[in-house]
């Protein structure tokens, strides 16, 4: 840990202000930034309206690259929602006590995120105005979806994890919609009550509400994990060359852990920055995470060097041309960049307790979201533009309207996270004061918790 | 029912790209120009694919036409999302245009590159907009198609036997690649007729199938005689 909090021990009340002040105080910087975030999101939306008045071939693919920027962003964002999943479910689940303050931001990546990246599936289709085919409704001429394709499950496992995931979200806000709603005016007090579903706070009202949660956090592993791997059987059902690997499935959620908790260490060191909540988000959290961070990475890293070193010991004629199109040949400068941002420079930063801080953390994280994308990029081009036939092989650039929409949508999920953070406290207020009267309990009756000092401001500093 | 099938025979071809040219015409190819033809964009149902071997001044060229293979286990068809590619009974790999939606997925999981997309609405240039095949339907923007083994023709054939009260004779129907090329490298016809020239030509010891290995059992039989 890098430092030890000064004894802190707010009560409700200046919880409930510090908490609850982003949702009624607006600064002009927050007017300003929204105002950016706007803008981009529109430039989204006009390069897409431009893709569907002209044809998909507004975008930089071609044949034998059918699938490019948009795939590879999809996958990204479909990654970056592991981030609520994991640490939130997983340690309510374990009942980690740090895990208060973090929650509500990790389940908000999720949902966003997940909102953001199933755009990509339909802006990627040559009749996008035609998705609504793959839903599985009766109609008269009794056609339905291929429930054979792994498209067809990508779909449904995504509108599973998105209704899980929203619904995961929602529960543990509904105390704090409460208190919202008690402190609000005008037709937010209304909005707020709807939301709060007339939560009152009694003691029954408490046991369902936690239990809803841990059944809920419980349902949102197996289906987060076998998200991804289904993301992962988009490639890994194939018969492409360094495509049809069997690991693609905990190697895909390997890395949609890794570049989840890298998003959410952004996300909460400019949350903590920006709404002034040091005093509850707290080095430890940071350092906790940074350490399951460090551990994706070690992870990542023999996911990757497996998946490579088979592949090259195999040596099968159609594997070695991708391979090497990676390792020395046009995709090596993006293949080496990868390995960079994704092991050698978080390695050192996470591993080395000095180096451990938050501004260090903040920098690793980026470049592991950098690494992530360049990843699933280099999963999809190479082998895409090394088919069986040599004869074929292609090349890919994006284009303009490609890369607006792809590199825009940063700005659609960053637009929903800042509304959100107007919409809902970032932390959850009833979730830390029960921390305080968990450690407060915990102190009184002489059994200090082991994780008792991450909860903010606990009297125990730590060993 | 018939099972159809061709041979290419490898020993035969020089090249011309006659096939190629024949096929864009009978199946209303979109032109797409030379710049998006240099971006991977133009349509070639059949292409001449040439490979060279040996240094020079020792140097030969080889040539391969490659259209659809219609794999009998086509590993196309499985992953449409709105099964958009199916097999018909007659072993064509069919592809039914108002279904697509457009994800490419079938493109990506043939080994033979065969599948080509439309990425912009097609447009002729005059007078080639003159000629379009009316039996041919034409493919609007952002959809698959490929090589249907002139199913139009094949059609017509079975619907003049059956007025005529017989069967499709063997060498009666022809695919436009097959009827335009100089060398007789392609022949077309029933592999379930022991008879056929096709069938003959295809259990003849040349015949190998392309990335057989791969298990996707094709249709076309490419005729190699082994190099001495």
């Amino acid at each position: 840990m890098a430092q030890i909090p000064a004894p802190f021990r707010p009560t409700e009340e200046q919880i409930n202000r510090d908490l609850l002040g982003p949702l009624f105080k607006t600064g002009p910087k927050y007017y300003a930034a929204l105002a950016v975030l706007i803008a981009v999101t529109g430039m989204v939306f006009v390069a897409w309206f431009f893709q569907l008045a002209y044809g998909i071939g507004m975008a930089g693919k071609n044949r034998p690259s059918f699938w490019g920027l948009y795939i590879t962003t999809f996958v990204f964002w479909i990654g970056i929602s592991h981030a609520g999943t994991l640490i939130s479910a997983i340690l309510r689940v374990v009942q980690a006590e740090w895990r208060r303050p973090i929650t509500r931001c990790a389940e908000a990546i999720t949902t966003f995120a997940l909102c953001t990246g199933s755009l990509f599936p339909i802006v990627h289709l040559g009749r996008a105005w035609l998705f609504y085919w793959m839903v599985p409704y009766p109609n008269s001429r009794y056609l339905w979806p291929n429930f054979q394709s792994p498209l067809m499950w990508d779909f449904i496992a995504i509108n599973t994890y998105l209704t899980g995931s929203v619904t995961y979200l929602y529960l543990p806000m509904i105390p704090d919609m409460a208190v919202a709603r008690d402190k609000a005016t005008g037709w937010r007090k209304k909005m707020y009550r709807i939301l709060a579903l007339g939560w009152r706070g009694t003691e029954r009202e408490w046991l369902r509400l936690e239990k809803a949660i841990s059944i809920m956090a419980l349902i949102i592993i197996p289906v987060a994990v076998s998200v991804h791997t289904i993301v992962s059987w988009d490639f890994a059902m194939t018969l492409m060359p360094m495509w049809r690997s069997t690991i693609f499935g905990p190697y895909f959620v390997v890395g949609a852990i890794f570049s989840g908790i890298a998003a959410l260490l952004i996300a909460m060191v400019l949350i903590r920055k920006y709404f002034k909540l040091e005093r509850y988000l707290l080095p430890i959290h940071f350092d906790n995470l940074a350490k399951m961070l460090l551990a994706m990475s070690l992870l990542w890293f023999y996911f990757t060097f497996t998946e490579y070193l088979v592949t090259w010991y195999g040596n099968e004629a159609p594997e070695m041309p991708v391979f090497w199109s990676k390792i020395s040949g046009r995709f090596a400068p993006l293949f080496w960049l990868m390995v960079v941002c994704n092991f050698i420079i978080p390695f050192p930063i996470l591993a080395i307790r000095k180096l451990r801080t938050i501004p260090m953390i903040f920098f690793a994280s980026t470049c592991i979201l950098v690494g992530m994308w360049l990843e699933r990029f280099l999963i999809i081009v190479p082998t895409l533009t090394h088919p069986f036939l040599p004869y074929n092989y292609g090349t890919y650039w994006p284009s303009v309207t490609e890369a607006c929409i792809a590199g825009g949508t940063l700005g659609l999920f960053v637009l929903l996270y800042f509304l959100f953070a107007k919409f809902s406290p970032m932390i959850s207020i009833w979730e830390i004061e029960e921390g305080y009267s968990v450690a407060k309990h915990s102190v009184e009756s002489h059994h200090p918790s082991s994780l008792g000092s991450s909860v903010p401001g606990d009297v125990h500093p730590a060993h | 029912m018939a099972q159809w099938a061709m041979t290419v025979d490898l020993d035969r071809c020089t090249g011309c790209e006659a096939c190629v040219v024949a096929c864009h015409a009978e199946n209303n190819l979109p032109i797409v120009g030379d710049e998006q033809a240099a971006m991977g964009r133009s349509h070639q149902w059949i292409r001449v694919e040439r490979y060279w071997e040996g240094e020079f001044p020792n140097i030969r060229a080889r040539f391969m036409p490659v259209m659809c293979q219609q794999c009998d286990a086509a590993p196309c068809e499985p992953v449409c999302p709105v099964n958009a590619t199916y097999h018909t009974p007659e072993g064509l790999n069919a592809q039914v245009y108002n279904r697509c939606v457009g994800t490419r997925f079938c493109a990506n999981n043939c080994p033979y590159t065969v599948r080509y997309f439309t990425w912009f609405t097609p447009e002729w240039p005059s007078p080639l907009n003159e000629q379009l095949n009316p039996d041919v339907s034409i493919r609007t923007s952002g959809i698959m198609e490929k090589c249907t083994f002139c199913v139009q023709r094949i059609r017509r054939a079975q619907d003049t036997a059956k007025d005529e009260e017989r069967g499709v004779r063997d060498g009666e129907i022809q695919p436009a690649c097959a009827q335009a090329c100089p060398a007789k490298v392609l022949v077309f016809g029933d592999l379930s007729d022991p008879e056929s020239r096709v069938s003959q030509l295809a259990h003849s010891r040349r015949g190998f199938r392309l990335l057989e290995e791969l298990g996707t059992r094709p249709r076309v039989v490419y005729l190699k005689e082994a190099d001495a």
